[in-house]
């Protein structure tokens, strides 16, 4: 292995971060995009140097850069995120009707199978997908049919924040967004429907167990086992066992369910890791006390890792896309704070390190193990 | 030739300078100018303006001899400062950051 590379996304910039395995220093490069919001930034499987990043600013909207070379140097590509046809209207916080109207891109899922193929999800919540490297994109429009007018906005707008593919089955992706909940195709994107069995949001909806409109926050699963994955929604943590099918609530004798990511061990598919959040006005950890929580029943049990871990007055938050696993063995975990710290752990969480401390709000991170 | 002041961020991610110089066909309107701006540097389509109502981003402002031409349509001809050199057309960030 000839090193692990994390790639940072915060409110001013994007930092790539470079170690050799387990030696302990960490190269810090950066700010790229100094001054743009980036959401997140990813690599291909195929082609780890193939990077995707997304930029957004209030100002100047949104930029998509691509890098062949780790994140060296970058090349601007398509930013022209149109929806098919009239996208209409979705439900607005107070439940009128608003237009839908693209805000940024929220997540890039480079593709399993083809390092030109990216997948972006969007605020006001759509998928894109480019089969040019980014160049081009086009909206796979039939998510939306999917009683789009009842989904609504989150806290942090109406976001398609999760895309997860299915390595066993090119034609699976499963997404998830904020707040309509978990969706699921088995035809490359073409159709969609609404995998949301067994959540109950008793204090954000009507009908606690719509079809849509739940605000899921994150969703994971490992890639042996394709059919079971794992919900951080925005209260409760849930499992289904049959691709979304079905959900159980896994919250067991978590300090709090409320928490925005969620991540699986790499080589052990029933361990998984959240970080709980005391509710959802009050975005810090319960009783000021950064608390990894990994549970090796796959739910259920749950286990405080704080070594190393600030266990008094600390008030950040860890967003949805800012927790990652690597593929070393011991698993290596790694998440961001909005204090704009970056933790790492190299020994699957029983003890962490911030391998930077001052960096701004951290978005995303994601963990490459270069060959 | 028209002189263009960009905003850091938009110097930054064409790869240019704060200020360039663009040749413009006539009549040099607001919206002729952006249309070669646009043509020269490709990245910057989406970041000024819509990139098909051509509409400007709600926090993009046009500045030209001390004045706010922001809200003029974009068909009107450019200052004769402008258009003769003098002064620069500046593209400028909303103040809203703080």
């Amino acid at each position: 292995m000839s090193g692990v590379r994390v790639l940072v996304g915060t409110h001013k910039g994007a930092f790539v971060l470079t170690s050799s395995p387990r030696n302990g220093r960490w190269d810090v490069s950066g700010p790229h995009f100094a001054g743009w919001d980036i959401y997140h930034i990813k690599g291909s499987p195929l082609n780890p140097d193939r990077l995707y990043a997304s930029q957004s600013s209030d100002w100047f909207g949104q930029v998509i850069h691509r890098s062949n070379d780790g994140g060296k140097t970058w090349t601007p590509v398509g930013n022209q995120f149109s929806y098919d046809g009239n996208p209409g209207t979705h439900q607005f916080y107070d439940g009128t009707q608003h237009p839908w109207e693209f805000k940024q891109v929220w997540y890039l899922e480079p593709s399993l199978t083809d390092p030109e193929t990216v997948y972006a999800g969007v605020e006001d919540a759509a998928l894109f997908r480019s089969t040019d490297g980014g160049d081009t994109w086009q909206e796979l429009p039939a998510l939306r049919a999917v009683k789009g007018h009842l989904w609504q906005p989150g806290g942090g707008g109406m976001c398609l924040h999760t895309i997860l593919q299915d390595p066993a089955d090119p034609n699976r992706l499963y997404i998830a967004i904020s707040a309509a909940g978990a969706f699921r195709s088995d035809d490359g994107g073409q159709t969609w429907r609404a995998i949301n069995k067994g959540l109950h949001s008793d204090y954000e909806l009507p009908d606690a167990a719509a079809d849509v409109g739940h605000s899921v926050h994150n969703i994971a699963m490992h890639p042996s086992r394709p059919d079971v994955l794992f919900m951080q929604k925005h209260w409760d943590v849930l499992r289904s066992d049959d691709a979304g099918e079905n959900w159980r609530e896994v919250s067991g004798n978590l300090p709090s369910d409320f928490g925005f990511p969620i991540a699986v061990h790499a080589h052990e598919p029933e361990t998984i890791y959240v970080v709980p959040i005391k509710s959802d006005s009050e975005h810090y950890p319960p009783d000021g006390k950064l608390r990894v929580y990994r549970s090796r029943t796959g739910g259920g049990e749950w286990e405080a890792l704080t070594k190393g871990l600030p266990q008094k007055n600390c008030y950040v938050n860890v967003l949805r896309s800012a927790l990652a696993v690597d593929t070393l063995d011991p698993c290596g975990v790694y998440f961001g704070t909005t204090g704009g710290q970056v933790y790492a752990s190299a020994d699957s969480g029983d003890s962490w390190t911030a391998i930077v401390q001052d960096l701004p709000k951290v978005h995303s991170v994601e963990v490459q193990v270069l060959p | 030739m028209i002189r263009l002041i960009l905003p850091t961020h938009l110097w930054r991610l064409a790869n240019t300078d704060r200020e360039i110089e663009i040749e413009v066909a006539e009549p040099a309107t607001i919206g002729a100018t952006l249309d070669a701006l646009e043509r020269r540097y490709p990245m910057l389509r989406g970041t000024i303006r819509d990139h098909i109502t051509k509409e400007r981003r709600a926090y993009v402002r046009f500045f030209a001899c001390g004045e706010d031409w922001s809200h003029e349509p974009q068909e009107m001809l450019l200052p004769e400062a402008v258009l003769k050199g003098e002064q620069p057309l500046r593209i400028v960030g909303a103040m809203a950051g703080g």
